[in-house]
């Protein structure tokens, strides 16, 4: 069956680079000197750490648990001893810092007892909470948990898996899909039976005949399902809805998942893993990543987590005018702040960039509103007005016009020829946008917190109040009831003048307490806790201190 | 910092023009040839004037001067208000017009990329509502030599009913109005007209159209507004010549004639002034044929697409704010 493909609104055609690496194997990273280990490994949630420095662990062992229901869980990725707990950057755009277990090798990378899982032979649950325990998150972009999204198996007509490779350069999934075409599928194969798929399509950029070819072959010896679909090279053809939508038709709603249209993705590099978790008993401990760039030696390693950056660039040898370091593709991924931060399990390329090769954008220029941008918009929106409005800081206006649609995919600010960096632009709004809704969430829990205080000191003074009067009225029943006992009463006379002071003042307080309410209700309409009127009355206390 | 997106297309602003600029050569190569040698000359004096006055209005608001200048559209703009001029303008009427467009209409609304007007179209309705006379005066095709062009545009010799005719749709007009005259007999009649439209003239609109398809397959344009224009223009001058043959002119005959042809691909198509979704550029367009055609025929002026223009660049933010495209995802709503 030929697949009948469908089209997605612009996208562009970047020099692809990729044949500076694509023909290079796989080869293994060596161990760093020291493993940094994050234990938030995306940024949903952290895990709770499980080891304490001077413990050594195996390959593979736990060393974080993950919490709550996106949380997976962390694993050594070698041999070695714990040998702290510290901060360490985080391989994201803010260079913040995560928590991280430092982790010295011992060398001889030895596995804990790795035992095959049989998915068939376990509720489904069971099943997905394996995989939770081995780390399994998505390997292409986001890093979501995979047993999330695997979902509750019901209504999953197409399972897509991810080989698209859409940004210039990495060729990471290129390699592995060439090399381990058999894994990935088998990957698949457990993936389609647990998200109950009737149909598995594996969908890869033309740009890459021989893992095209390769999958194509293995995918001859399978029974399953399984279709691989050379789709036409064009970015952002690898975004998830964009590759659903090329393979399928289907277009994931604005704020939907896939699951409910009957179609879920996920990355060749996961449906690897997933292999290896099953057949291996192997948590994710590492990854493919693709070295290349400025440098002498581009290249395709599977890199232990937790190793540094800067102890992998070693291996490809940057050139001297290497300016600075991109994590991910040129269209999408992020400056590398700090080059110890450590590779995690969505980091799929690290670039050297030169100015020769990423040359500083040339001056901006006014907008001439030429439409360039909308015509590369894969999302369809209309870059320039966005443009417009987060100029004139109209957030609103932005937002009406579908800002938050925009995946930054970069494809407006790469064809735009007054060098607008209109990604920038967004993101701004955006950011601006959260901080809106941020201080207005913070300003409505302030009001709450305000008016609860007052509704609290308000019935704290009428429970003192009643409480006075009842006690009042005791004494007065009792002092009614040894009316005989005169010889005490000189002795009485002050306290009862106290007394009945203060049973007056009870009288007047909850007489002014009911017209404040009534007046308060009048003004703020019915159920808003009044504060206004009352707050001029004497505190509590005052009366406390008189009885 | 910089950030993502690492890796750009190599197009800028200044490519854009010079390829506009570019396409433009093709008409005006016919206009060399076929009319007035002499809007070489017009349009070395229009591209000096622009330059300066850019320079001068960039330095009175205190901008970068050479960054603007290179981006060529000051340039672009002088030669639009020359190809819509006649060519036989004196010197100073070029210059006026071309500082309306610059300083008037682009930099007093900001600067590039901020005009809503069209600058070489309010350029061409402030001169020919100024200078009713000097702006109908268009030689007749291959009647003067280079000489007597350069002595009208540089000097002030003006023995006007001498040496000017009407152009094709101005002798339409005005041949229809005299009674029992028809378009037959109004062809017949007058020197003005070619095989389907001014005589002449035909070569230059050839000559901008090939210009046109060139911006098309640099996709410097999209095809919506010219394919709207002409189809428009087309099929409004088709339903009256149907209607009345004698009284109208057929669709060609307006194709052909004024500036239907360099409006079509290069006025239009105005990125700045004009509608930006591709509905928006399809109703933008439609609206200035259907206007330009009634001014035509019914109105004061014997060509309308100016005032069309200018009349529709003013509705292009209601036209882009209704015809925003549905977003990936949001199929069937709009904002």
């Amino acid at each position: 069956m030929i697949a009948r493909l469908f089209n997605f609104h612009g996208g562009i055609k970047p020099d692809s680079h990729k044949n500076e690496s694509s023909s290079l194997p796989i080869a293994n990273a060596p161990l760093p000197p020291r493993l940094t280990i994050p234990l938030r490994q995306s940024v949903r949630s952290a895990a709770r750490c499980l080891v304490a420095p001077g413990q050594r662990v195996l390959k593979g062992e736990r060393i974080g648990a993950g919490e709550g229901p996106l949380g997976t869980d962390v694993h050594a990725s070698t041999s070695g001893t714990v040998v702290g707990l510290a901060p360490c950057a985080m391989a994201h755009a803010s260079g913040l810092d995560t928590l991280a277990v430092v982790i010295e090798p011992d060398g001889k990378d030895e596995w804990i007892e790795r035992r095959a899982f049989d998915h068939r032979a376990v509720p489904r649950d069971a099943a997905l909470r394996y995989l939770s325990t081995c780390g399994i998150v998505g390997m292409g972009g986001a890093g979501f948990p995979t047993h999330i999204k695997l979902g509750n198996g019901r209504g999953i007509e197409t399972l897509i898996i991810n080989g698209a490779e859409c940004e210039p350069w990495i060729t990471c999934d290129d390699r592995l899909m060439r090399e381990g075409a058999a894994q990935v599928l088998s990957g698949a194969a457990i993936l389609h039976e647990l998200i109950g798929a009737r149909r598995t399509l594996v969908g890869i950029e033309d740009n890459k005949r021989e893992a095209i070819a390769a999958m194509r072959e293995a995918a001859a010896h399978l029974t399953a399902p399984v279709e691989i679909v050379a789709i036409p090279t064009r970015y952002p053809a690898g975004g998830e809805k964009q590759l659903i939508r090329v393979l399928t038709g289907i277009e994931i709603a604005h704020g939907k998942l896939g699951t409910e249209f009957g179609v879920q993705c996920f990355n060749v590099g996961t449906a690897h893993a997933v292999h290896r978790a099953i057949h291996y008993g192997e948590p994710l401990v590492s990854r493919v990543v693709t070295l290349t760039g400025n440098v002498s030696h581009p290249g395709n390693y599977e890199v232990a987590l937790g190793t540094p950056v800067e102890t992998l660039l070693a291996l490809a040898g940057p050139k001297p005018d290497t300016d600075r370091y991109l994590m991910g593709g040129p269209m999408m991924g992020i400056t590398i702040a700090d080059l110890s931060v450590p590779i995690g399990k969505t980091s799929n390329c690290i670039i050297a960039a030169s100015p020769a090769l990423f040359p500083p954008p040339p001056p901006e220029l006014p907008c001439i509103r030429c439409g360039a941008c909308a015509r590369a918009c894969p999302a369809d929106l209309q870059p320039f007005e966005l443009y417009w409005f987060s100029r004139a800081k109209n957030v609103g206006k932005a937002q009406e016009y579908h800002l938050f649609d925009c995946i930054e995919c970069g494809s407006c600010a790469f064809v735009c020829p007054s060098h607008i960096p209109l990604v920038d632009y967004f993101r701004f709004s955006k950011s601006e946008i959260w901080a809106r809704e941020r201080e207005l969430k913070a300003s409505d829990q302030a009001r709450e917190r305000f008016e609860f205080r007052n509704y609290r000191q308000e019935r704290e003074k009428e429970e003192k109040a009643a409480k006075l009067a009842a006690k009042a009225a005791e004494t007065r029943a009792k002092l009614s009831g040894s009316a005989a006992a005169t010889d005490t009463a000189a002795a009485d006379d002050p306290k009862k003048a106290l007394i009945a002071a203060a049973l007056a003042r009870a009288k007047q307080q909850a007489a002014t307490a009911e017209s404040g309410t009534a007046a308060a209700s009048h003004a703020n309409g019915p159920g808003a806790p009044d504060s206004t009127n009352r707050r001029e009355q004497p505190h509590p206390h005052d009366s406390d201190a008189t009885s | 910092m910089i950030h993502s997106p690492y890796i750009r297309k190599p197009a800028s602003v200044q490519s854009v023009m010079l390829t506009v600029l570019l396409a433009l050569l093709p008409g005006i190569t016919a206009y060399v040839m076929q009319v007035a040698a002499v809007v070489v000359v017009n349009l070395l004096i229009a591209t000096v004037t622009a330059l300066a006055a850019e320079a001068l209005i960039l330095a009175l608001r205190r901008r970068q001067i050479a960054p603007a200048l290179s981006d060529l559209s000051a340039v672009v703009t002088a030669w639009l208000v020359v190809l819509c001029f006649p060519p036989i303008l004196p010197w100073w009427v070029t210059v006026l017009g071309v500082l309306i467009a610059i300083v008037a209409v682009k930099h007093l609304y900001g600067g590039l990329g901020q005009n809503p007007f069209n600058p070489a179209m309010v350029a061409y309705c402030a001169m020919i509502v100024a200078f009713p006379s000097l702006m109908s005066q268009w030689p007749p095709a291959g009647q003067l030599d280079f000489q007597t062009q350069l002595d009208l545009v540089l000097g002030g010799a003006r023995q006007l009913d001498a040496i000017t005719g009407a152009t094709a749709l101005d002798a339409m007009r005005t041949g229809l109005r005299t009674s029992g005259a028809s378009v037959e007999s109004v062809l017949q009649q007058d020197g003005a007209f070619g095989a389907v439209g001014g005589r002449g003239w035909e070569w230059l609109a050839l000559g901008y159209v090939a210009g046109g398809l060139f911006m098309l397959a640099r996709r410097i344009i999209t095809w919506h507004m010219p394919v709207a224009f002409i189809a428009t223009l087309a099929v409004v001058s088709g339903i009256f010549w149907l209607a009345e043959p004698a009284r109208f002119a057929p669709p060609l005959f307006h194709l052909a004639s004024g500036g239907a042809m360099l409006a079509a691909f290069f006025i239009v198509t105005d990125p700045v002034s004009g509608a930006t979704t591709p509905r928006g550029k399809l109703i933008f367009a439609a609206g200035i044929a259907v206007i330009a055609y009634l001014i035509r025929v019914f109105g004061a002026f014997p060509e309308g697409i100016a005032f069309a223009v200018l009349l529709m660049n003013l509705c292009v933010p209601l036209i882009d704010m209704k015809t925003q495209p549905a977003v990936f995802g949001h199929r069937g709503s709009r904002p």
